[in-house]
């Protein structure tokens, strides 16, 4: 019995540490990989092919194992911070300090986009300020765990932990602004006359540590098992692009002079939406052939948090002109973004 | 006989929750009265933010994701 017993508290974390380990020992061998699997292939490493490939060898494994391990954790931190909770923390909270809050919570509750209707209402009914709701839907779907997991991957922590900090900044501004233009009257009547019930009380109990880790694989599972194709075919792309496009072909369309690259990425990026995952590889390529940095950031914004289809969800909660408004304050702000990046970098 | 809500506005994880309800209560051989509710305001009265949720005889017993079989075991037990 106590064998039994034993072998049930401890299988997760040998699980965990074993996961651990296999992790770290394949990241540190990913140079190796990719030039065995050239070498296997009989390519050099000079030829236009060979960097294409060598690029999708090397890319792949690395961007799939930084997705697997930010995404698990996200799972477990996921498992401490449900929507009820956030939405506790964030009643009657002023604008600003509200703001700040709902954007960083927006990063860390557990949060799909199907749900975003119901939670729109919850958190207005909970007397969340509106512009602090705002906040937690703009960071939300933008400051995601996928989107920070491939930006780390592809371009480095820099560029990832700069997507954080503009992300959020954006998310709190356009709620800041949304906030002090009063637009409660705005919201479609029967939101208004809506009446939400007690939240549930559920007989979970708070989940023990393996459950956690349960969590963060199930997490994974969802996640990753979504996303790989796109990945894979964003990779691929980026390789073709990486071997065969000639140097700074690209400076003319994304390079920093041309004033209009900014706003013509961030109206390309709306139409586009959860293909970040594809996306992103084929940014990293170009940035080699002499894109700007802010115009691709504010592209992958565009992308990411400005979505058709998250606006037509949205447009059974807010009338047309709080939609614009919502629309045109993430638009401006994504595209300061790309401006300061292009000017200062 | 017992009767399922399943609260969601029809997207995928809401789809997979009904039809693994089923499943369950076929392979137990329990009767259920299944219902999908999709009415914002009706999901809202109980209180249910992040969808799917699960009303067991007028109960909110679970919100947020599919559920796991195991649960779902309990929840249908006599």
């Amino acid at each position: 019995m106590s064998a039994v017993a034993g072998r049930t508290s401890l299988g997760p974390w040998v699980g965990l540490v074993l996961g651990v380990l296999l992790w770290l020992g394949a990241y540190a061998n990913l140079t190796a990989f990719a030039d065995a699997g050239l070498a296997l292939l009989g390519l050099e490493r000079s030829s236009h092919l060979g960097e294409a490939i060598h690029f999708f060898l090397y890319d792949t494994p690395k961007v799939l194992l930084l997705l697997v391990g930010v995404v698990f954790l996200m799972g477990v931190v996921h498992s401490f911070i449900s929507p009820e909770r956030t939405r506790a923390w964030l009643a009657g909270k002023p604008l600003g300090l509200g703001n700040v809050m709902a954007a960083s919570l927006g990063v860390v509750t557990p949060f799909c986009s199907c749900s975003a209707v119901p939670l729109f209402i919850g958190f207005l009914s909970a007397g969340v300020p509106l512009g602090v709701t705002f906040s937690f839907l703009i960071s939300a779907p933008m400051v995601n765990e996928v989107a920070l997991a491939l930006l780390f991957g592809l371009f480095g922590w820099q560029v990832a932990a700069l997507y954080l900090g503009l992300g959020l900044a954006v998310a709190i501004v356009a709620g800041l602004v949304i906030g002090k233009l009063g637009m409660e009257h705005h919201l479609e009547d029967w939101v208004r006359a809506i009446r939400v019930g007690a939240p549930p009380v559920l007989g979970d109990g708070p989940p023990t540590w393996p459950k956690r880790l349960r969590a963060g694989v199930d997490h994974v599972r969802e996640i990753v098992g979504r996303v790989w194709p796109w990945l894979l075919a964003g990779i691929a792309v980026g390789a073709g692009i990486h071997g065969f496009v000639p140097e700074d072909f690209m400076a003319a369309f994304m390079g920093k002079d041309q004033w209009w690259g900014v706003p013509a990425a961030v109206a390309l990026g709306v139409p586009m939406y959860s293909n970040a995952a594809g996306i992103l590889p084929v940014i990293e390529a170009l940035l080699g052939k002499g894109a700007a940095l802010g115009t691709a950031l504010a592209f992958m914004m565009s992308v990411i948090a400005l979505s058709l289809p998250e606006m037509i969800i949205l447009r059974k909660v807010l009338k047309p002109r709080l939609i614009a408004v919502f629309a045109a304050v993430v638009a401006c702000g994504i595209m300061l973004v790309g401006f300061v990046f292009n000017a200062v970098l | 006989m017992k009767n399922v809500k399943v609260l969601g506005s029809g997207c995928r994880n809401c789809e997979t929750t009904a039809k693994l309800i089923s499943e369950v209560a076929a392979a137990k051989g329990v009767a259920i009265d299944l219902e999908k509710v999709t009415d914002m305001a009706a999901i809202l009265g109980y209180g249910v933010m992040t969808t799917p949720g699960v009303v067991i005889d007028g109960q909110v017993v679970h919100a947020g994701g599919v559920p796991e079989r195991g649960k779902i075991e309990g929840w249908l037990a006599p």
